[in-house]
């Protein structure tokens, strides 16, 4: 269930609201970017997201969801044509917000929100396969320090506690790797 | 209703104004190194028109 927006409408009823944002979508697809209000773009990106998902499947279904939307012809098949197809890699995320200064009349803060033009790269996913072998690099030296400060404890023979705690450990580990090498 | 007592005095009253402060907003450098002017943060440049991150800045308006 979509869930309402908080406050007050957009131009004070609900069906003003609604001409409000379909006549900023209608532009925003109409000229790539519009200046607007900072609330009519907040209000206008989830809703111009929404028709460009639409539009980037074209079936007679989807159409007629957009065309409720988005009544002028030449609009609707730029919005079909060329910004949906354009927008086929892109998961989400089509526009974008850039704040400017307060208007000088009533010093309303002011953004821009424009389709998104660049090509979509996406990023690299970091799943487990890729990081484990990065975890398992830095831990191969420990044991082989750890050896080496095992074999300097040896030579020099200091006498502290924590080398007595550590120097055991360390070389039953260095026994244990020395017994793996033979294994194989 | 509640009406005051007594007339305020000049004095009274310039105290209390004086305390009214303005506070300089912060500004950061222009991202546009050909700009170099001033810009509230987290707005596009008012002088050239541009926002981003100095190695991607875009020409917004």
């Amino acid at each position: 269930m979509p869930t309402p927006t908080k406050g007050p409408r957009l131009g004070g009823s609900p069906a003003h609201q609604r001409l409000i944002l379909a006549n900023l979508a209608q532009s925003l697809f109409e000229h790539g970017k519009i200046t607007t209000t900072e609330a009519k773009a907040r209000r206008l990106r989830p809703y111009a997201e929404q028709l460009i998902t639409k539009a980037k499947n074209d079936t007679v279904a989807n159409r007629r969801q957009v065309v409720k939307v988005i009544r002028d012809k030449s609009v609707l098949h730029t919005l079909f044509a060329e910004i949906g197809p354009a927008m086929a890699e892109r998961p989400g995320g089509y526009t974008r917000i850039t704040k400017i200064g307060p208007r000088k009349g009533d010093n309303a803060p002011m953004a821009v929100i424009e389709i998104v033009e660049a090509d979509f790269t996406p990023k690299a996913t970091t799943t487990k396969a890729t990081e484990a072998p990065v975890a398992a690099a830095p831990a191969e030296p420990a044991v082989d320090e750890e050896r080496a400060e095992a074999n300097d404890l040896d030579t020099s023979e200091v006498d502290t506690d924590a080398a007595i705690a550590d120097a055991p450990e360390a070389a039953e580990n260095a026994d244990a790797t020395t017994e793996a090498d033979e294994a194989k | 209703m509640a009406v005051p007592k007594r007339k305020m005095s000049r004095s009274n009253t310039r105290h209390r104004r004086s305390a009214w402060k303005a506070v300089a907003v912060q500004t950061v450098e222009c991202p546009n190194p050909a700009c170099d002017s001033r810009v509230v943060p987290h707005r596009a440049c008012g002088e050239c028109g541009q926002y981003g991150a100095r190695g991607e800045r875009r020409q917004v308006l």
